[in-house]
C-alpha cells in the first residue's frame, strides 16, 4: 500500500476515523496509566523506587500527548482539550487501567498495592509493545513513527515491571502470595485491555494497522511465557465492561474530575 | 549578506544546553536533526531524546532565540519532529567526555557496558533502571562505592 501522511489519512473519511478509534485507544490508555503513576509519588517502597515509577509516569503522559498531538492534526479537536476535557463516556482506554491503586485515596489514607500496580503495568506494558511493533507495518507514515519511537523507551517500563515481577516471584510466601493474588486480580479486569473496539476490520482494511490478530497472539503469548517462567498460574481473563466502547466505571469519572480540575478553571490559558 | 553556513548555524546552538544536563551542548547530544536554508528562511529540526521530556519546549524557545539575536532578518522555524528517531549512538565525542565530566556514565551499547564516571571502573550494578530524568539509569560502582547515573542506550 501506498504510504499516506496525515493529510492523505484525512482525505479518506473511513480511515481517518478508524485511526482515530486506535489513536485515541493509546493515547487514553497511556494518559489514565500516567495519572495512577503519579498516584504512587512519596508513596512507592523506596525512594529510588519514588523516582523511577515518577519518571515512568511522565513518560506515560509524554507518550499520551504525542498521540493527542496526532489526533489533533486529524482535526478530531485540541489535543489539551482531548487529553482533560472529555467526559469518561468518550474515553477509549481499557478499564483496567482506570481502577484505583488500592484501597483510599492519594490525600486520604492510601492503602496501594504495588504488586497490582506492577502487574497491571507490565500488562499494559506488553499490550501496548504488541500494537506498535503492529503498527511498524502501518502505511501511515507519522503513525509508524511515533510508533518506532515509543517503542524505544516502552520496552525500558516492560524490563522494569519484570524485574519487580521477578523479584516478587523470587521469595515464597507473603511475596509470592500476593503476586499471584495481583496476577488473578488483574484477570478479573483485563478482558477489554486487548479488545479493538469498533474499528478492527478498517485498520486491516485501510492497512493502519495490518494484522490486529497477529498483535493479539502476540500478547497472549509473552504473557503467559512469562508467566510460565514465574511460575505463576495464567489468570481466566473477564470482561466485566469494555471501555474501548465507552463504557467505565466511577473510578474514571472520580480520576478525570480530579486530573482536569485546574485546566477546567480556565481552559484557554496558556501553559 | 551571506548565507550562514550550516557550521556556523552548529557553532551557534554550542550555546544551547539542556537543562537537565546542563554542561551538553543540544549539538553534542544529537539533538539537532537538520538544518535548512532557503532564501531568508532558516528552518531547523530538532529530535527529542524521549518524547516525554520536558525540557523540550524550553530548548526551542532558546534555539529560537538564539537564532534570531545572532541572525536579524532570517525568519526562523524551530520544531521538534519524529522523522528521524534520537538515538544515543548521535552523542558526540565530546559530548561523551563532558556527560563524564558532569558524573553522568555515557551510554554504552548494551546496559551492561557502563563505566563509573568516578573512577572508571566497569564493576558496576544496575540499581534501577529510572533514575532522576527519562533518560538516565542508576548505578552503584562497587569500586569506589559510590552512586552514579548513566545514559540509557535507545
Amino acid at each position: 500500500m501506498v504510504p499516506w501522511s496525515i493529510e492523505e489519512l484525512k482525505r479518506e473519511s473511513g480511515a481517518r476515523a478508524a485511526a482515530g478509534e486506535l489513536l485515541f485507544q493509546l493515547a487514553d490508555d497511556d494518559f489514565i496509566m500516567g495519572y495512577r503513576d503519579q498516584e504512587w509519588l512519596g508513596l512507592a517502597p523506596h525512594i529510588e523506587e519514588d523516582v523511577a515509577f515518577g519518571s515512568i509516569g511522565q513518560e506515560e503522559i509524554g507518550h499520551a500527548a504525542l498521540y493527542y498531538r496526532l489526533l489533533e492534526e486529524l482535526g478530531f479537536g485540541r489535543a489539551d482539550d482531548l487529553a482533560s476535557l472529555r467526559p469518561a463516556e468518550e474515553r477509549r482506554n481499557a478499564v483496567l487501567l482506570e481502577q484505583p491503586n488500592g484501597t483510599g485515596d492519594y490525600l486520604d489514607n492510601p492503602h496501594f498495592d504495588w504488586a497490582w500496580t506492577i502487574v497491571r503495568h507490565y500488562c499494559h506494558d506488553l499490550w501496548e509493545i504488541a500494537r506498535l511493533e503492529g503498527l511498524r507495518g502501518s502505511r501511515v507514515t507519522p503513525m509508524r513513527e511515533a510508533a518506532e519511537k515509543i517503542l524505544g523507551e516502552k520496552r525500558y517500563h516492560r524490563a522494569h515491571q519484570e524485574l519487580w515481577m521477578r523479584t516478587m516471584a523470587s521469595r515464597n510466601g507473603e511475596s509470592r502470595e500476593r503476586l499471584a493474588s495481583a496476577v488473578a486480580h488483574v484477570g478479573e479486569w483485563a478482558g477489554d485491555l486487548t479488545e479493538w473496539g469498533p474499528a478492527r476490520k478498517d485498520l486491516i482494511e485501510w492497512g493502519i494497522l495490518p494484522d490486529p490478530d497477529g498483535v493479539k497472539a502476540q500478547f497472549r503469548h509473552q504473557l503467559e511465557a512469562f508467566l510460565t517462567v514465574l511460575d505463576v498460574s495464567v489468570p481466566t481473563i473477564r470482561m466485566p465492561f469494555n471501555g474501548r466502547e465507552g463504557q467505565h466505571t466511577k473510578a474514571l469519572t472520580k480520576a478525570l474530575e480530579h486530573l482536569s480540575e485546574v485546566y477546567r478553571l480556565d481552559p484557554l490559558a496558556q501553559w | 549578506m551571506e548565507n550562514p553556513t550550516p557550521e556556523t548555524i552548529e557553532g551557534l546552538l554550542q550555546a544551547v544546553h539542556d537543562p537537565e544536563i546542563p554542561s551538553v551542548s543540544i549539538v553534542d547530544l544529537g539533538m539537532v536533526g537538520s538544518v535548512e536554508m532557503a532564501g531568508d528562511v532558516l528552518n531547523v529540526s530538532l529530535l527529542p531524546t524521549f518524547v516525554g521530556c520536558p525540557a523540550q519546549r524550553l530548548i526551542e524557545a532558546q534555539v529560537a532565540a538564539r537564532l534570531s539575536k545572532a541572525l536579524p532578518g532570517y525568519h526562523i522555524g524551530v520544531r521538534f519532529n519524529l522523522t528521524e528517531a534520537w538515538s544515543s549512538t548521535r552523542i558526540s565525542e565530546a559530548g561523551r567526555k563532558a556527560l563524564r565530566a558532569a558524573g553522568i556514565a555515557p551510554p554504552g551499547r548494551t546496559l551492561d557496558e557502563v563505566a563509573c564516571p568516578f573512577c572508571g571502573s566497569a564493576n558496576a550494578v544496575l540499581e534501577n533502571l529510572f533514575a532522576s530524568t527519562s533518560c538516565r539509569s542508576l548505578y552503584y560502582c562497587k569500586q569506589c562505592r559510590n552512586p552514579f547515573e548513566a545514559f540509557k542506550p535507545l
